[in-house]
């Protein structure tokens, strides 16, 4: 088997020209996108580069300290992001419960994935540690933004169904019972959609980037499996923490709905 | 049963001092005068802003709110209905509190005394107003709480069928021992059916009145 070809900077560049692609169609087409299509290339471009020179430097030094900085980067960053998304339309409650059920759900995961599923050694090691930490912390991100904007629609749109309940004897937990549910759905629905379409409908990034750098396939295979089921823990327990708590931030002490 | 002590709900409502008897009790007054309010603070959906709600003398902050609710049971002028059929949605509270649910002999029983005459796998989105807001009250009586607070429960309905309703609540409050207070806007009904009268406008409480004083 041949080994990895080694891609060099103009090479990179040659895939800009999907991005001038895009943007002649978008161009043509009248969709006037084009600002936000060049922004978001430069930026993941420029992003990665960063993070390269990040992780060649923390991994030519691992330690402890780089660790722990890049996971609470990385959950800074996420809390944020979905902070950033839902601003003005989530109350200050709701936001500490989105923070505790992402660290919470996410760090969980995490550990048990590397200290209980993979042995990682050293504990800290972060060839292990960061990428991992990203595709948990990035997939139940997304879980939760999901999640969020759920339960907001549903508390909105069936406040009369939730005050009728109330109305009939429900605690604010039976009242939320359905929206609670099927917000948990909207949100783990792509994970599991994703864990269905794998290995034949498309290979997932961390087995192709492995296969491609020359892992065998059988243990790109394995650690797909692993982290998959991994991710879809993370996503569940992240969604259902913020479920569990989140729906109480539509109510105060006295068990009345907030008003809107 | 029911006392208002100071009781402000922001500029809603604004009551130095009341007395609710134990009996049937009509809240009068016009659109936006407070009565829905009032009903909303006596079952603790809402809490006053400023003041005190006694209930048997127990001050109502002291008293959980499901609980509560369970035992002063609202109406609302316009009901949710829940998907489904009409048993789905004279059983679901029985659902929500964990309760066993009636059998089919009892809400049919439930259904005649509404003046509905459906059957229970009707749809409820084949009901008119009307027919909503009466399974909605059927499904408050089947709960069999010892307070009901009907926001115009009659609403919906013709003459005919508003006086058989309402005198059918009047019946049934006296023959259980159970109270209610009833928001309606006609005089007529209330001093027909009504053991006190309270009339409000902006807020405030305009009077109160016992049967026996009307009578006189």
């Amino acid at each position: 088997m041949n080994g990895i070809i080694d891609l060099t900077i103009w090479q990179v560049f040659l895939a800009y020209v999907f991005v001038l692609v895009v943007l002649a169609i978008t161009r043509i087409r009248g969709i006037g996108r084009e600002k936000e299509i060049l922004i978001s290339s430069v930026r993941m471009t420029i992003q990665l580069v960063l993070t390269g020179y990040v992780l060649v430097y923390v991994f030519a030094n691992p330690s402890p300290l780089f660790t722990a900085a890049i996971i609470i980067v990385m959950e800074c960053f996420a809390i944020y992001t979905v902070f950033k998304r839902f601003e003005g339309r989530v109350s200050k409650k709701l936001k500490i419960t989105i923070a505790l059920s992402m660290i919470v759900g996410t760090l969980s995961c995490l550990l048990y994935f590397l200290f209980v599923v993979v042995r990682i050694d050293p504990w800290y090691n972060p060839q292990y540690f960061i990428p991992i930490a990203g595709m948990m912390v990035g997939n139940s991100m997304t879980g939760v933004s999901l999640g969020v904007k759920s339960l907001v629609e549903g508390m909105t749109t069936q406040r009369n169904l939730v005050e009728e309940a109330m109305i009939l004897g429900a605690t604010p937990q039976v009242a939320t019972r359905s929206i609670v549910n099927n917000t948990f759905e909207a949100a783990i629905m792509p994970t599991i959609n994703s864990m269905l379409g794998m290995g034949i409908i498309f290979l997932p990034g961390m087995m192709t980037g492995q296969i491609l750098s020359g892992t065998s396939p059988a243990t790109a295979v394995n650690y797909q499996i692993a982290i998959m089921l991994g991710i879809l823990g993370a996503v569940a327990i992240t969604v259902i923490s913020m479920l569990q708590l989140g729906y109480r931030s539509f109510f105060n002490d006295e068990d009345q709905l907030v008003q809107s | 049963m029911f006392e208002l002590i100071e009781v402000k709900y922001q500029k809603l409502v604004d009551i130095p001092h009341l007395y609710i008897t134990k009996g049937l009790t009509v809240l009068l007054g016009a659109s936006g005068s407070g009565k829905t309010t009032v009903l909303k603070l006596l079952n603790k959906m809402i809490s006053p802003t400023q003041g005190r709600i006694l209930f048997y003398s127990n001050d109502l902050k002291q008293i959980h709110s499901v609980g509560h609710r369970r035992n002063v049971m609202m109406l609302s002028q316009n009901p949710a209905m829940f998907e489904g059929n009409i048993k789905d949605n004279l059983t679901i509270a029985f659902r929500f509190q964990a309760k066993e649910i009636p059998v089919d002999e009892e809400l049919y029983r439930i259904l005649a005394k509404v003046q509905l005459d459906k059957g229970l796998d009707t749809p409820v989105n084949q009901l008119s107003g009307g027919e909503k807001q009466r399974l909605a009250l059927g499904r408050i009586f089947l709960l069999n709480p010892s307070v009901y607070l009907l926001d115009e429960p009659s609403s919906a309905l013709d003459e005919n069928t508003e006086d058989i309703i309402i005198k059918m609540v009047s019946e049934h409050i006296k023959k259980a021992d159970k109270s209610a207070l009833m928001v309606t806007h006609s005089k007529s009904v209330a001093e027909k059916y009504g053991d006190e009268i309270i009339e409000m406008a902006q807020g405030k409480i305009l009077y109160r009145r016992l049967r026996d004083e009307w009578n006189n």
